[in-house]
């Protein structure tokens, strides 16, 4: 899918836009960023309830091109001026990470893992 | 002498900068065309190293030599030490205060992480002295 459709899905708030036409094919979703740099299986999307600039680095580090911040996190500038120094796409759902998670794999993203 | 030497000073007091000598290298290496594939797992290794030089020991030094065959990445630290590296070295062993566990550390993954993305890696420490991890990538293996 793309990063726009992940927009409407998610009822997403822009908060730093990159390429919205970019296509997507697998995600992850944690809070812990080690959890997230062990699996380097070409995933694009990062879902996370952490609001810190380290999750851009550790989307940096993985080529990842989209940050997802659930539940309704309060907006942290640094963070953001972070993602726009690097291109990437910063959205905000009001939906919790379970519902957010769920709602993207229904409509066809995958883990990426061996297991999806 | 390495085609290119790198020395980055890592401050132990500011979390928010921390991964900023990782990100530099990534960018130089991009720069240079290196392989795609191995300039995301020095990234990797070296941010998890670096990560780890800012909430375990308080700082340190990263010094990166990159050749066409092989980039180098030294981390030292003077920072506590590790007493039981095998036991460091295991997924999911972390001594890492609540506090780190909030900002998204503490897993107990990153070592692990950094063995996994480097052809090379040695872990040398002494308690109450600090912390020297060696890491080795080659370009075209692993993966
Ligand atoms: N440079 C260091 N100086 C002192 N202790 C260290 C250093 N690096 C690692 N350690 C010790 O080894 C343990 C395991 O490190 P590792 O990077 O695998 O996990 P972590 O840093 O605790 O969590 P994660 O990396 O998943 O965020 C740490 O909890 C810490 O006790
Ligand atoms: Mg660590």
């Amino acid at each position: 899918m793309k990063v726009k459709e992940i927009v409407e899905i998610l009822k997403a708030e822009i908060l730093c836009e990159g390429n919205l036409e970019e296509e997507v094919k697998t995600a992850c979703g944690s809070d812990m960023m080690s959890d997230v740099l062990a699996f380097v299986k070409d995933q694009s999307v990062l879902l996370t309830g952490l609001m810190n600039p380290q999750v851009v680095r550790t989307a940096e580090m993985m080529d990842m091109h989209c940050i997802i911040f659930v539940r309704g996190k309060k907006t942290d500038n640094s963070v953001v001026d972070l993602a726009r120094q690097k291109d990437i796409t910063v959205l905000a759902t009001p939906y919790r990470m379970f519902t957010a998670c769920g709602l993207l794999f229904s409509n066809g993203l995958r883990g990426g893992c061996d297991i999806s | 002498m390495s085609m290119l030497h790198l020395t980055y000073q890592v401050p132990g007091d500011d979390f928010t900068r921390a991964g900023e000598a990782s990100s530099d290298v990534k960018h130089k290496l991009k720069k240079l065309g290196y392989d795609p594939d191995a300039i995301r797992r020095v990234a990797i290794a070296m941010y998890e190293g670096e990560i780890n030089m800012v909430i375990h020991a308080g700082g340190g030094e990263a010094i990166v030599d990159i050749d066409p065959d092989r980039v180098e990445i030294r981390l030292e630290d003077q920072g506590p030490g590790i007493a039981d590296v095998e036991q460091a070295m295991q997924a999911g062993w972390s001594t890492a205060p609540d506090n780190v566990r909030t900002l998204g550390f503490g897993a107990g993954m990153g070592l692990p992480n950094m063995k996994k993305y480097t052809d090379e890696m040695t872990v040398d420490s002494q308690v109450g002295v600090g912390t020297t991890v060696f890491m080795k990538v080659f370009p075209g293996k692993k993966e």
